[in-house]
């Protein structure tokens, strides 16, 4: 596999906690991608699991209705052989988010090694980071960010090219509700590729300048010159608060059907985070054409996130690879 | 009678136009001498306290027109008693409590209630703010003669953070106020724009994903109110202005003969939305923080009478309410104990604003915004010795626990500042010595 670049020769800062992908250095990036690589036979299940974690509790607290990512996060820790204990909160004062630092140290008490947090409250992650004193890992917080889809997102492009230096990505849809987007951008840039958002105006932050990217409506305009189709969800109830018209009018302009499909290049690759709404940004065909990397980035998904629990657990001076063969 | 002499000042005193090195004689309650008189007098009289404040500002004291004393119905947070300290260790001696009380100030009960409350603690006098609406639902008129008649002699009328959306309603509270000559303030908000919205909207907006508060939101509304007052003839009061086109609407109101006044904040003239990104809701106000050009702009507007005051918003929140995630923490921030010392330091030290000018946005520029009942200056012979001592070069490092507010939610944390206020007299009587509050 030509995946992850090799681990670097200078050891990378220690991670005390992945909350946005901005917090992060080239260097701690190559060294998930690389622990990442290691361990992606295990996610595979290609190799048993192994015993890493042992005995290590984490918290899964997801406050918002995620069922892909807590699957991925659980089997990822399992893998390791951590102990997961979840914590849902759906319908509790919890689930809005008003006791969520109370929660925390609740959980800190009961002996919990690290916690995974999935809130609808944009910045809960970086507040809870500076509240505990044990790891957080950010898996989505409102639009604000998602740094383990940016990473296996980047991971998984790396399967497939040497490295995204001048890659030229576009990311389609809508941006301004996005926290793939917040962090695929950062990652992209910081792994020195040219990205472009495409996106009706309404579904664009009204200000990106400070994000190193370039922006346009017209997704045909720019669709052969690219090496990856990043497409993004649309949520339907967009059409009904006057983002978009409530008509088929997105799918035809910004939707990837037969005639996008037929102008991407050979070499190009399409990817979305999932899950899709078949027949609106993506069709059927394009989730069947052999360029379609959505369920790669699926099985990459365990990899990356043992990888983040990996460095954010057992310390950045131990090996992975080495406990990995015992 | 015992007096005070104030020795060895720089007066600054803006209602005279006085910016001079000038004594201060004060005796029951009023001023009795400025200048070389004062030291003469001082001497035929006996019991009178000389104070050296050699080094120091003598000004009058200072007056917020927007505060929250959350008494009655949130004291929690704080009340008269403590937001009165915190308003007297900032130099005020008149502070204005908005009408979002529980029950809301619509009433003459209610307005009297908080001044009298006030009298009784007695370190400011407090001068009530009622609300444009019954219990500010935005459809019915509050009998503004009632309050302006009652003991309160309230002139100010606000529905505080929430905005009357009714354009009919506001126009009729604008036509009807004229009665009593009295003002309407209007949170410039429309929410429609504002659905969600957490942050000022913009760049930083953009990377922190969190929903934006445009600049529009509040230039359409405050577009409105100033086209209705001008159509009713009615005095507007622009509260915490935060924009650049803001600016622009006031001045070009002004010009065409709108009776309109203006505030801003002193977090709005000194922090910009980028103090979000650590996701502390500290920071979290309503208007939001804006850009750096908002800022430097209305700096400039503060500098060239445009806003004619500065006004604290001061917001106390108890800490079980600012330690939510940043979505669900509330609005607002601490502002009566740093107010002057932030534009000293910011603006006055910079440059931006000259020291008469500075403590006029505190005094007059007020004083031209409602009746402020004897604050405000002159501070000439017969008027009410209402004055404040700022010692321009104490350096102190804001620390939240030190406040004399019951909640701890200042954004100026660690900041250093320079210049404090190190007495106030209220009515010749001193409610801070040597910054301890004296009760």
């Amino acid at each position: 596999m030509t995946a992850a670049t090799a681990p670097t020769v200078s050891a990378p800062a220690p991670l005390t906690d992945l909350v946005a992908i901005r917090d992060l250095d080239r260097a701690q990036v190559d060294d998930l991608l690389a622990v990442a690589a290691e361990l992606l036979p295990i996610a595979r299940r290609e190799r048993a699991t192994v015993p890493t974690l042992r005995g290590r509790i984490v918290c899964n607290l997801f406050l918002e209705d995620s069922t892909r990512t807590r699957l991925s996060f659980d089997l990822a820790a399992k893998r390791l052989s951590a102990d997961v204990v979840a914590f849902t909160a759906e319908g509790s004062s919890v689930s809005k988010g008003e006791s969520l630092l109370d929660t925390a140290q609740t959980l800190m008490a009961l002996g919990v090694d690290l916690v995974v947090l999935r809130t609808s409250s944009a910045g809960a992650p970086v507040q809870l980071a500076r509240q505990l004193d044990i790891p957080v890992l950010n898996a989505g917080d409102g639009w604000h960010q998602h740094p383990t889809q940016a990473l296996l997102d980047a991971f998984t492009l790396l399967q497939h090219r040497p490295s995204l230096e001048g890659a030229r990505i576009a990311i389609v849809g809508d941006v301004l509700h996005s926290r793939v987007a917040r962090s695929d951008v950062e990652l992209f840039r910081l792994l020195g590729a040219d990205v472009t958002l495409v996106a009706p105006p309404t579904l664009l932050p009204t200000d990106v300048s400070a994000w190193g990217v370039t922006t346009t409506a017209d997704l045909d305009g720019v669709l052969p010159d690219l090496d990856v189709v990043y497409v993004l969800r649309l949520q339907k109830e967009r059409m009904h608060r006057a983002f978009l018209p409530p008509t088929g009018e997105y799918a035809a302009t910004w939707g990837i059907g037969p005639a996008r499909l037929a102008a991407l290049r050979p070499d190009a690759l399409l990817m979305h985070p999932g899950p899709v709404n078949r027949g609106v940004e993506l069709s059927s065909a394009a989730l069947e054409d052999p360029r379609c990397l959505v369920q790669e980035q699926v099985t990459n998904g365990i990899a990356v996130r043992m990888a983040c629990l990996y460095r954010l657990l057992a310390g950045p001076r131990s090996e992975a690879a080495r406990e990995v063969t015992v | 009678m015992s007096g005070v002499l104030l020795r060895g000042g720089r007066l600054l005193d803006p209602a005279s136009g006085v910016d001079r090195d000038a004594d201060v004689l004060v005796a029951d309650g009023a001023v009795v001498a400025v200048g070389d008189a004062a030291a003469a007098e001082a001497a035929q009289r006996t019991g009178v306290e000389t104070l050296d404040v050699t080094g120091c500002w003598v000004t009058p004291g200072f007056v917020d027109l927007h505060t929250h004393l959350r008494e009655p119905g949130g004291e929690g947070a704080e009340d008269i008693a403590t937001g009165s300290a915190a308003a007297a260790a900032g130099g005020y001696t008149a502070v204005s409590p908005m009408a979002n009380t529980t029950p809301v100030a619509d009433t003459a009960v209610v307005v009297e209630l908080v001044q009298r409350r006030g009298r009784e603690v007695g370190l400011v006098d407090v001068l009530p703010v009622g609300s444009i609406t019954r219990g500010m639902a935005g459809t019915e008129l509050t009998p503004f003669g009632e309050l302006h008649a009652s003991g309160a002699h309230v002139d100010l009328f606000s529905d505080d953070g929430i905005p009357l959306a009714d354009s009919l309603v506001m126009r009729r509270a604008l036509q009807y106020a004229r009665a009593f000559d009295v003002v309407i303030a209007n949170h410039a908000q429309d929410v429609a724009l504002t659905a969600d919205a957490q942050m000022n909207e913009g760049a930083t907006s953009s990377v922190l994903g969190l929903p934006g508060w445009p600049r529009e939101a509040e230039e359409v509304m405050l577009a409105r109110d100033l086209i209705l007052a001008h159509g009713a003839g009615a005095r507007l009061h622009v509260l915490h202005l935060t924009t650049a086109g803001g600016v622009t609407l006031v001045r070009a109101a002004r010009a065409a003969g709108t009776r309109v006044t203006a505030e801003v904040t002193p977090h709005h003239l000194v922090l910009d939305d980028r103090e979000v990104a650590a996701f502390d809701p500290v920071m979290k106000v309503n208007p939001p923080l804006r850009t750096p050009r908002d800022v430097e702009v209305l700096r400039a507007a503060l500098a060239d009478g445009t806003i004619d005051a500065v006004a604290t918003d001061h917001a106390p929140h108890g800490a079980e309410h600012k330690r939510q995630p940043w979505e669900h923490a509330p609005c607002g921030m601490l502002g009566l104990e740093t107010a002057f010392p932030l534009v000293h330091t910011e603006l006055v030290l910079a440059g931006a604003l000259d020291p008469l000018t500075a403590v006029a946005r505190f005094t007059t520029g007020p004083a031209s915004v409602r009746d402020t009942r004897g604050h405000g200056g002159p501070v000439v012979p017969g008027a009410p010795a209402n004055l404040q001592v700022f010692d321009p070069e104490a350096r102190w490092t804001v620390d939240p626990a030190a406040l004399r507010s019951r909640a701890r939610n200042t954004p100026y944390a660690g900041r250093e500042l320079v210049g404090r206020t190190r007495h106030v007299l209220l009515a010749g009587r001193a409610t801070l010595r040597d910054g301890e509050v004296t009760r």
